[in-house]
């Protein structure tokens, strides 16, 4: 039905595979630098990690579910929550989303691979390094008797508390150089993505017609290129003090623990933009496709989208409203923080518009966008309270904030990375995902978060800081973190539905064919999995949704655009 | 600590008793009701598109018309939350001003808190007087307010203090002064904890405020004035005390002991917590604590002092006569 | 997709054409996020002026590096020179603008040396004395860790170029790392500036 290019296309490099034993698979695999398998490590390398962190939540959360809890010791609590944190921003979120664009800008622009697809290899390998180094931690130093030396300074770090007097061994020293590492591969992707972006793009394709995705991307890498930095300078300087003797951050030198702060937050707060400005790009591709319309206001979302970029430079310190700033500075940030609110908002009404007199299928990709738009929704309007910068002196450092901030990461990060799967998944591997496990993934996964984060901001509104151990008894916290901690079992199994459904479908799934959800974008008009080069011939395309051209030659689209 | 926090109410960021905990209560208010509304709307119309163009089983599948968007509609849904933000954003300067830049009356009492890990000093310089995890303020007036100014210090990392009823949380930083008030206007105990994480013991960090009318607080004050009593039969308890390590840490007027790491022990037994808050002041905690202080407070810097049984249960029977 | 209506008319620059050289975009890319890099050791730099609890301060102990200075920006132009020469397929004139280049890179370089080794020794600055030099060291040092790098890089190309190796094919490449060196040029300007200008 959808047109296809590729009539006659040869056995895709990946069927060739399949004829080597498992040791030439695996060197394949090791040596590639197509960026489609590179694509496929990160992603499942972020995965792997997914569980792993969410395991270590789910120990946070049987500590928390009672009072006076002793499941684990203070000191192996802190490690789990830093570890947590890190992991999850580094070793899951980051990947997994440079992974999805790794795959797909390409396939996106008509193109054969990404810029420099060495570089792309060396990124990922080093991103692997990187993230093995936070977790070998665990058992480097004292081993595991003493606890190991994974870092437990908090996945921000703050000053002193990270200078040698305050954190002995090397445990934060495992923190600054796996970040630091990771970080040089997500910096090589952004330079990656945004050449392939400017230099690579198929005949036809103007930057006004590029799909919203790879507008994204781009927004995506120019802010890792300008927010990563910070950070990374900020623990050279840390590691100075600690190895070197430096003063950057020691307090007793007359060094100052805001600094810190402002570096780390100047990085911080864009970083989290770079995390869901891609669960954006997911939804603007997968929401028009289940309501069978086009993006409504394509120019409006990407100058939103860039608009966001911009104003999210300027509203780190937000982070550190209870750090004593002046009044003026506080309200500068305040008022920024709300102003990048406005363009956020405009997204939310350009999907409902999208939506609007369209024929939604409700498909297992569309459930999870469709929750997404909820909970973006709340979780921005809970953004907008606390750039109320006085209510942020009551909530910043209590699980008020905390669930705001999973309902970003997960109610709209995680949601979307869950659709962005069912959705990519056909074209990646050729089959589909089930519909029936997927159906049970998403309920329990949607049941589970919100008995958990919308519990959450209540515990924090009756004065639980973040980051305890444990909590007295009689402070009215128990009902709400049992809840909490049962959510957590409930988001649990659905994750475990999920990879049920990835393992059975991977062997056993429907096969997909070349475009199994009849939708415009170039990567469906391939085979499933593409062939490695891609494309035999480069496509030309005359609109933003070549596909829909073909399959409506009198209404093609760019009669409209 | 179960029964004796259950009689304190909940430190409910919505039951302020004090000026600026009120302002910030006023303010949420306002926001959450503006975000609710935003909420009814949009969510409604999400839940209304959902239901409304949902693709019915006997449809023909024919592509909709496809609206590739809408200037006035931009227009509009840019303009109306560039407004919400303009009036939100009035609000909250108005508020930072009011709570951040008070006018401080000349009777004002005036505390030092100087933050540790993971337990609070508090010093009255103008009183003369200093105590630990516990602060005592005269009750305030609306009419006439007696507030309490609170200057903020760290003797190592970063803290923060937060007693949600009483004020929004400031931040404790080493190398930098801040500063913070309030001003009670119901007596009673409010609790509270330190909220920037800082180490091991950071979940145990807990604070009290108890607000009390005037009288109580000047009799408070001068019981906190006078040297502890000297009792004879717990001497060899207090030869203890000023033989073994304690005084390196400790203060106990009157004694050898002049110690500043840890908590000023004075007045240990009109304090109804110990160890930050972790356990009730009873003879039985005490000793338990003084024992080995990782037993309620894994980490805590406090060693394990290793004293024979004799010798603790004189140590802690000398202690609980410091009133 | 052949079959999906082309433009009306025959473009006059091939497609591939109007789109920019990867080459450029990556370096910029590159230069991008290092000027962030440095921006940050400048901000703790000034942000630390004056703050140091005890000397020796910047007034006491710097000289301006003049001698330095000019190298390393000549140098630019220099390397500007025998990429020209490249493009026109001078490969001699090439090699003796690439070779000056160089020296004038570890000129810069054995002057830093120089200067380190008499606030070290003479002056009894390092890195741990005071905020000053905790700035400074970083600071300085971030940018002559550039150069090394960009001399290492250059020195590359030399040897390629003494075996015989180089020619006009190449100039895109090496036009890119000349941009590298360019930028680590201009860091120099605004360390300068902000060092032994603004900072004393």
């Amino acid at each position: 039905m959808a047109g296809s290019i590729d009539h006659e296309i040869p056995l895709s490099a990946t069927e060739d595979l399949q004829s080597l034993p498992v040791l030439g698979k695996l060197h394949e695999w090791v040596v590639t630098v197509d960026h489609k398998r590179l694509g496929i490590m990160y992603i499942a390398g972020g995965l792997v990690f997914f569980l792993v962190a969410g395991l270590q939540a789910a120990t946070i959360r049987l500590q928390l579910a009672f009072p006076d809890g002793n499941i684990v010791s203070p000191q192996v609590f802190n490690r789990l929550m830093t570890v947590h944190g890190t992991a999850m921003v580094f070793l899951v979120g980051m990947p997994i989303l440079t992974g999805f664009f790794n795959y797909l800008v390409p396939l996106m622009v008509g193109a054969r691979d990404l810029a420099f697809p060495r570089l792309n290899a060396f990124g990922f390998w080093l991103w692997l390094f990187g993230s093995l180094l936070l977790y070998f931690s665990y058992i480097a130093g004292d081993g595991l008797y003493g606890a190991g030396s994974a870092p437990d300074v908090g996945w921000f770090a703050y000053a002193p508390l990270t200078e040698l007097p305050f954190s002995r061994g090397n445990s934060t020293d495992y923190w600054i150089l796996s970040i630091l590492l990771t970080s040089v591969g997500t910096t090589a992707t952004a330079i990656n993505l945004i050449a392939t972006a400017f230099c690579m793009r198929c005949e036809g394709m103007t930057l006004n017609k590029m799909p919203v995705l790879v507008w994204l991307a781009i927004v995506v890498a120019f802010m890792m290129i300008v927010a990563l930095p910070p950070l990374s300078a900020a623990q050279a300087m840390l590691l100075a003090d600690r190895f070197l003797g430096a003063h950057f951050f020691d307090t007793q030198a007359g060094g100052s623990a805001i600094l810190w702060q402002h570096f780390f937050w100047i990085f911080g707060h864009p970083e989290v933009y770079i995390l869901v400005i891609p669960a954006f790009a997911f939804a603007s591709e997968i929401i028009p496709v289940f309501s069978r319309k086009v993006i409504f206001g394509y120019s409006v979302m990407v100058a939103a989208s860039c608009g966001i970029a911009f104003i999210s430079m300027s509203v780190w310190a937000h982070h550190m409203f209870s750090v004593g700033m002046t009044p003026a500075g506080n309200s500068f940030f305040a008022a920024s923080s709300m102003m990048v609110g406005v363009p956020t908002g405009i997204k939310i009404f350009n999907w409902l518009g999208t939506m609007w007199g369209g024929k939604l299928r409700f498909q297992v990709p569309m459930l999870f966008s469709l929750a997404f738009l909820f909970q973006f929704l709340i979780a921005g309007l809970t953004g907008i309270m606390l750039a109320v910068a006085p209510f942020d002196w009551q909530t910043t450092d209590t699980y008020f904030v905390v669930a705001h901030f999973h309902y970003v990461l997960v109610g709209a990060i995680v949601f979307m990375i869950f659709a962005a799967i069912y959705y990519w998944f056909p074209k990646v591997t050729g089959r589909m995902l089930s519909e029936k496990l997927g159906q049970w993934h998403f309920w329990l996964f949607l049941i589970g978060f919100h008995m958990t984060f919308d519990t959450m901001h209540f515990s924090g509104l009756r004065g639980m800081p973040r980051r305890i151990y444990t909590y007295q008894p009689g402070r009215g916290l128990e009902t709400l973190n049992l809840i909490e901690s049962i959510g957590a079992l409930v988001q649990g199994i659905g994750v475990l539905f999920f990879v049920i459904n990835v393992l059975r479908s991977l062997r056993s799934g429907d096969i997909a064919g070349n475009d199994p959800w009849d939708a415009w974008t170039l990567e469906w008009s391939t085979t499933s999995p593409p062939p490695e080069y891609n494309f035999a011939t480069p496509p030309v395309v005359r609109s933003r949704r070549p596909l829909w051209d073909l399959k409506h030659p009198e209404d093609p689209d760019w009669k409209y655009e | 600590m179960g029964d004796s926090n259950s009689k304190i109410p909940v430190s409910s960021v919505f039951d302020p008793v004090s000026t600026p905990a009120h302002e910030i209560n006023v303010i949420a208010l306002f926001s959450i009701g503006i975000t609710a509304v935003i909420f009814v709307i949009v969510g409604g119309l999400l839940t209304y598109a959902i239901v409304r163009f949902r693709r019915h089983p006997d449809d023909d599948d024919r592509e909709p018309p496809q609206v590739y968007g809408s200037n006035p509609i931009e227009f509009a849904w840019t303009t109306v939350p560039v407004l919400i933000v303009l009036v939100l954003f009035l609000t909250t300067a108005r508020t930072i001003y009011q709570v951040q830049a008070p006018t401080r009356p000349p009777d004002a009492i005036s505390v030092r808190v100087i933050a540790h890990q993971w337990w609070w000093e508090f010093r009255y310089p103008d009183l003369g007087i200093v105590t630990a995890n516990e602060l005592h303020v005269p009750l305030s007036d609306r009419q006439s307010p007696t507030p309490t100014f609170l200057a903020l210090e760290s003797a190592d990392v970063a803290h923060s203090f937060w007693v949600p009823r009483l004020a929004g949380k400031t931040d404790v930083i080493p190398n930098r002064k801040n500063e913070m008030w309030i001003d009670p206007h119901v007596a009673g105990t409010y609790l509270g904890q330190c909220a920037e994480y800082c180490g091991t013991e950071h979940g145990l960090m807990l604070l009290r405020v108890i607000v009390e009318p005037r009288a109580d607080f000047d009799r408070w004050v001068a019981a906190q004035k006078q040297p502890p009593a000297v009792d004879a039969s717990v001497a060899h308890g207090r030869q203890i005390f000023e033989s073994t390590a304690c005084v390196n840490c400790h203060t106990i007027q009157g004694t050898a002991a002049v110690g500043r790491f840890g908590p000023d022990l004075t007045h240990l037994m009109t304090r109804v917590t110990i160890g930050a808050g972790v356990a009730m002041n009873t003879r039985d905690h005490l000793r338990v604590w003084v024992d080995d202080p990782n037993v309620m407070k894994p980490g805590a810097l406090m060693p394990a002092m290793n004293l024979g049984d004799k010798d603790l249960d004189d140590l802690v029977a000398y202690l609980a006569t410091l009133h | 997709m052949a079959a999906a209506p082309t433009t009306i008319a025959t473009p006059t620059v091939p497609w591939s054409e109007t789109l920019p050289r990867k080459g450029r975009v990556g370096i910029l890319a590159l230069i991008l996020t290092e000027s962030v890099f440095f921006s940050i050791f400048v901000v703790a730099y000034v942000f630390y002026l004056g703050k140091s609890l005890a000397g020796p301060y910047p007034k006491d102990v710097l000289s301006t590096p003049i001698l330095n200075t000019i190298c390393l920006l000549s140098s630019s132009i220099t390397i500007a020179l025998a990429i020209r020469s490249l493009r026109a397929g001078a490969i001699g004139a090439f090699t003796v603008w690439w070779f000056v280049t160089f020296a004038l890179g570890v000129e810069f370089m054995i002057g830093t040396a120089m200067e380190w080794h008499k606030l070290i020794y003479h002056d009894g600055l390092t890195i741990r004395t005071n905020l000053f030099g905790t700035t400074y060291y970083s600071l300085v040092g971030l940018h002559a860790l550039h150069v090394t790098i960009g001399l290492l890089l250059i020195l590359l190309v030399g040897i390629l170029t003494m075996c015989g190796y180089m020619n006009e094919r190449h100039v895109e490449r090496t036009d890119v790392l000349s941009w590298y060196w360019h930028f680590v040029d201009a860091v120099w300007v605004v360390v300068f500036l902000t060092v032994y200008v603004i900072g004393r």
